[in-house]
């Protein structure tokens, strides 16, 4: 029995296969996650032989030299101390740019005139690549914390702004319509129809915001800082600790991949009455 | 013939507190749909709006319903009335009762015992807590029928809305209607493509053509009417008439050409947003 249910990449297998609960469909669920964690193994027995031989060179360490050396940054205190403050530019810069492209894209989704008002320069501003605006806000702002969480603010704002404007243009007349008849008009309609609808979108659209607030945060703290973890890359650079590089590297894969899982869970919770992501 | 139809141009029936539409017009950039409608409808009188395709049916109703602003001509229709369209329109992301009460106000409690009671008397009690999705097609246009009861409408507006149902379903849809409106006695407009339909269901069965009601049937086969009344292939004779169709459809020698299997109803507008639907179509009732 085994056989069919751990090659099943097919769908239809799924479907027509064993009940929810059955033995058979929680041996291949856990054959998956194996096989998934298999890859990751492969990988880390690979650089682990790689590195012991020095055919990486000398300045990579394997990955038992990285996981020591990140628990001797997390007794010391050191990383906790230095992955807050970046914690707290990027919840500050994402408050700031999320609520901005919220807002945005609801104003010019919702009204013709902030439509015309506003798309057109954000438009501009989005081809603009915002990494390239660091020397101008080093300038403007200086060299302390506000350039900083200004590049992470204006990063997030057109992913989310796009995806929110094109949602509620999305959203299906008919429905919108059929409300009416039923006398849901103006704020009431925005709650019951037009976000829900959108939402879909707009989930697209905060998770790319997310990946960039993230990447932001790499970038603002290359230069002129002396706390956060990319501070702590920069650091180990001048000493040539490339443990530290890479622990802090596998920090940021980390704090990605949380992001990734709790956009995923609201997902999840929000869309539940899409057919389409019934858990399988 | 049995003199049971008044065949003529507007109805000459006295002033009813129904609905009232004089001189009706609705124009696409220069194509006139409408020119000029007359229509009564007295309270809780069920009438059947026929005509070819595009002929205006839906605008028409959707004037009447009050949602084409750029109809002219004067409208008197009652302000409580509920609209039910060929697609289901149910919001997917809103549980099947909460569908039901969308728009109305009121303690929650309340509501869900409102909704629940519109649901039973389409059968769909036990549907009250599912999404909409896992609803197959009569489902959904059932649950659309109790969203539109639950309002207590002087006025019920029927777009077409057994349209997308297989003809099994459709029959048992056309029932259920047949026994709510007996029940709550609403004013209904129906708009259908469907003879068999109009004449099961309606009082008077009106004809879309040019841009007027261009013919009246009076239908007065007693109810609860039976499929097979004699009466029926009189009548249908000549609504089909009336519609451009001959009555010897094998005969290859409609009036004009689009004619042919005409009494079908049309899947020209097949737009419902559940593309696993078809699948799921077969009632269990």
């Amino acid at each position: 029995m085994s056989p069919p249910a751990v090659t099943s990449g097919v769908p239809a297998d799924l479907i027509r296969g064993a009940p929810p609960t059955s033995p058979a469909r929680l041996l291949a669920a856990a054959a998956a996650s194996g096989r998934r964690f298999a890859g990751l193994a492969v990988l880390l027995v690979a650089w682990q032989v790689c590195a012991a031989q020095g055919m990486l060179g000398a300045a990579t360490p394997p990955p038992s030299q990285v996981l020591a050396t990140g628990v001797e940054l997390i007794r010391s205190g050191e990383l906790p101390v230095h992955l807050l403050a970046s914690l707290e530019r990027v919840a500050k810069g994402l408050a700031l740019g999320l609520s901005a492209g919220l807002v945005l894209g609801l104003a010019a989704g919702l009204f013709r005139l902030a439509e015309d008002v506003i798309d057109a320069p954000l438009q501009a501003l989005r081809m603009l690549p915002h990494l390239a605006l660091v020397p101008v806000f080093i300038i403007w702002f200086g060299i302390g914390e506000t350039a900083k969480v200004a590049l992470i603010t204006i990063g997030p704002i057109f992913p989310l702004y796009i995806n929110v404007f094109h949602g509620i243009r999305g959203v299906d007349e008919r429905l919108v319509e059929a409300a009416r008849t039923c006398g849901v008009t103006g704020p009431a309609l925005v709650r019951k129809v037009i976000l829900p609808g959108a939402l879909p979108q707009i989930l697209v659209g905060l998770r790319q915001s997310l990946g960039i607030g993230w990447l932001s945060l790499v970038v603002a703290e290359m230069t002129a800082t002396t706390s956060g973890i990319g501070f702590l890359v920069t650091d180990a650079k001048e000493f040539l600790r490339t443990d530290v590089v890479f622990v802090v590297l596998v920090v940021y894969a980390l704090l990605g991949l949380a992001t990734d899982l709790l956009v995923r869970a609201i997902e999840r919770k929000a869309l539940a009455w899409r057919r389409g992501l019934v858990a399988r | 013939m049995t003199g049971t139809t008044v065949i003529g141009p507007a109805p000459a029936r006295p002033q009813a507190r129904g609905v009232r539409v004089r001189g009706l017009r609705r124009a696409f950039g220069d194509r006139e749909v409408l020119r000029g409608v007359d229509l009564d409808l007295a309270p809780g009188e069920f009438v059947a709006l026929l005509g070819a395709s595009g002929s205006g049916k839906s605008t028409l109703l959707r004037a009447v319903a009050g949602l084409d602003t750029e109809a002219t001509g004067e409208l008197d229709v009652p302000e409580r009335r509920a609209v039910v369209f060929q697609e289901h329109r149910l919001l997917p992301w809103t549980r099947v009762w909460r569908n039901v009460t969308l728009g109305l106000s009121g303690r929650g409690r309340d509501l869900r015992a409102r909704a629940l009671q519109a649901l039973a008397e389409v059968g769909l009690a036990a549907r009250a807590d599912a999404w909409p999705s896992t609803l197959s097609g009569g489902e959904s246009q059932r649950v659309a029928l109790a969203r539109a009861l639950v309002r207590t409408p002087e006025l019920l507006l029927l777009d077409e809305p057994f349209g997308a149902l297989d003809a099994l379903t459709r029959l048992k849809a056309q029932g259920l209607v047949a026994r709510l409106w007996r029940r709550h006695r609403p004013a209904v407009l129906l708009v259908t493509h469907d003879v068999e339909e109009a004449l099961l269901l309606a009082d008077r069965a009106l004809v879309l053509a040019g841009g007027r009601i261009a013919e009246e049937f009076a239908v007065d086969i007693p109810r609860p009417r039976p499929v097979d009344h004699p009466r029926f292939t009189a009548l249908r004779r000549r609504l089909l008439a009336a519609l451009g169709v001959g009555a010897d459809l094998g005969d290859g020698d409609p009036r004009d050409g689009t004619a042919a299997g005409r009494t079908a109803p049309e899947h020209t507008d097949d737009t419902r947003d559940d593309p696993q639907d078809d699948a799921a179509r077969q009632e269990t009732r």
